[in-house]
């Protein structure tokens, strides 16, 4: 049991490291620059000079993959990032103190979580300009509810142990018991939460940007990409494969790194 | 020092009183026993000394006073101060009563950090100190391991250390050697009598074990269904025992312990 989670937790672990690779070198050095047009090689098909071809304006997939991956991750990592901090901080406050601050934070965390989560972020991307900040901005708010939640439970669960109680007779502050001492304790229980979010916030960021309202041309992303892949189905089909199977990668490690963490903190 | 009046608590989710006008009397470097049966209310007594009942959840009433101030009168700022530099506890579990994320050593001098302005160096060096005196092995070393590398008696005596290192004038244990095996209990009690010896602390010691606390404790209140039914000498108790509930509690001993 512990041995298959391991080898599934090591399998996630092989493929985000090599994605992460790719992108992390791709930030600093790609075959082409993914936004240079080049009329030459138009519909070039895959080759070693470009590896998946190159699309309509001639601009090399390859590089355009690389980029748009790392675009579409870094939404990602920011907007579960956001979502794990304030997440932490209303439910670490609410858990702790319970009383009207857990009646006033969590009312406001239920009202966020009543509306569809997609039509939400399109009503944000509305009001906001859209670009990649803003997609950040949204699916950051919409994370907020199912981290906020975790933590007040495991918080309150933590508060009636010996170890919290100790620290309170010890004089200890609330604040320094809460951030210091609890939370610390509670973030192996979210991991897998993290990776489930950054698996949902991928998917969001290619359905938001697919439909025009997220990182916006000549800049790639994943979203982006697979939107101007699918005028090309037929005369190019790599373009939309090589597109598809980058996110499936990059979901599927996550997907992999929180089953292997799934309900064991200790694994 | 520590003079309980008239002690009452009563939980508001059942209505219930867990403690019903109990009244007892610590002296400085009194050892006392608290016995009773699961439920009696020992537990409840304690976080009423110690002031860790949640105030939200209960009604209390009557007096805890020490050195003559009222702890269910005073704000939690208040009682943050003296609860940390005159009184110090130790749990049942010692599993869950260390942060299994924080250094031994770094929770032991915890109290310093919050009760005294003394440098990281002199923490340290005292945190060393209250290692060695509890009888942790190898201090330097055990100084910087997590509480999952020690076994249950060295977090018992971890815990102890953490207490101690203020010098408090009342150390409350609550079922402090229930987890763990007879001969490590010897240990820890045996470590207590000495501390209280030594440094004269008071001892509260709860247990449901009349031959722990008799072993350790010249004074006993017997605590049954939330009253205090009979206290004093521990000696003069199990000689004559006047209630029938305490005299039920020594029969039940087994004999070849009873003369231990
Ligand atoms: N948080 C709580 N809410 C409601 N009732 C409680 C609460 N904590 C304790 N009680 C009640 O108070 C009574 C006394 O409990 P207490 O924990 O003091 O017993 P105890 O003597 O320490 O028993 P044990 O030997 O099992 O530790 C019990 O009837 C219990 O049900
Ligand atoms: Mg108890």
């Amino acid at each position: 049991m512990i041995d298959k989670k391991n080898k599934t937790f090591r399998a996630g672990l092989i493929i985000t490291g090599i994605m992460l690779l790719i992108i992390i070198i791709g930030a600093f050095w790609t075959p082409y620059d993914p936004n240079a047009m080049n009329g030459a090689a138009k519909w070039a098909k895959p080759s070693f000079e470009h590896l998946l071809g190159a699309d309509n304006f001639g601009r090399d997939i390859f590089s355009r993959l690389v980029e748009g991956a790392g675009a579409t991750f870094f939404i990602a990592a920011a907007s579960v990032a956001i979502g794990l901090v304030i997440g932490l901080v209303i439910g670490g406050l609410t858990g702790w103190f319970g009383g009207w601050i857990d009646e006033v934070l969590m009312r406001i965390i239920d009202s966020i979580t009543a509306f569809p989560s997609i039509l939400l972020a399109l009503v944000l991307i509305a009001i906001l300009p859209s670009g990649k900040y803003n997609i950040i901005l949204a699916l950051g708010l919409l994370f907020i509810p199912s981290f906020a939640r975790i933590v007040r439970m495991e918080v309150a669960k933590q508060k009636n142990l010996d170890y919290v109680r100790n620290a309170k007779l010890m004089g200890v502050s609330d604040m320094r018991i809460l951030f210091v001492h609890i939370l610390p304790n509670v973030v192996p229980v979210l991991l897998s939460t993290v990776a489930i979010g950054f698996n949902n916030a991928v998917l969001s960021e290619a359905s938001m940007s697919y439909l025009g309202v997220g990182v916006q041309p000549p800049d790639p992303s994943l979203g982006r990409m697979l939107s101007e892949a699918q005028n090309y189905l037929l005369s190019a089909p790599w373009y939309a494969l090589s597109v598809g199977i980058a996110i499936i990668l990059l979901i599927l490690g996550f997907g992999l790194l929180s089953e292997g963490l799934g309900g064991d903190g200790n694994a | 020092m520590l003079n309980i009046r008239n002690l009452r608590v009563k939980f508001h989710s059942t209505g219930k009183e867990a403690v019903k006008g109990i009244s007892f009397d610590i002296l400085p470097g009194e050892r006392w026993g608290l016995v009773g049966e699961s439920g009696s209310g020992k537990s409840v007594t304690a976080m009423a000394i110690t002031g860790l009942i949640e105030r939200s959840l209960v009604e209390m009433k009557g007096q805890v006073l020490f050195d003559g101030k009222d702890f269910l009168q005073c704000t939690r700022s208040q009682l943050r101060n003296i609860h940390g530099k005159d009184i110090g506890m130790v749990f049942q579990e010692p599993m869950t009563s260390l942060n299994p994320l924080m250094k031994v050593g770094k929770q032991i001098e915890e109290t310093l950090k919050i009760h005294t302005d003394m440098s990281p160096e002199e923490r340290k060096k005292l945190a060393l100190e209250a290692m060695e005196q509890v009888g942790l092995p190898d201090p330097e070393t055990t100084y910087n391991k997590y509480p999952h590398q020690l076994s249950g008696g060295q977090r018992q005596r971890a815990i102890i250390a953490s207490a101690m290192i203020i010098r408090p004038k009342l150390l409350v244990c609550d079922e402090p050697t229930t987890a763990l095996d007879v001969t490590v209990q010897k240990q820890i009690l045996e470590l207590l009598y000495d501390l209280s010896e030594k440094y004269g602390v008071a001892i509260l010691l709860i247990s449901h074990d009349l031959t722990v606390v008799r072993n350790l404790c010249e004074n006993v209140a017997v605590m049954y269904k939330g009253e205090i039914v009979e206290q004093g000498s521990t000696e003069e108790i199990f000689r004559n025992p006047k209630d029938e509930y305490t005299q039920r509690l020594i029969a039940a001993i087994p004999k070849r312990k009873r003369h231990e």
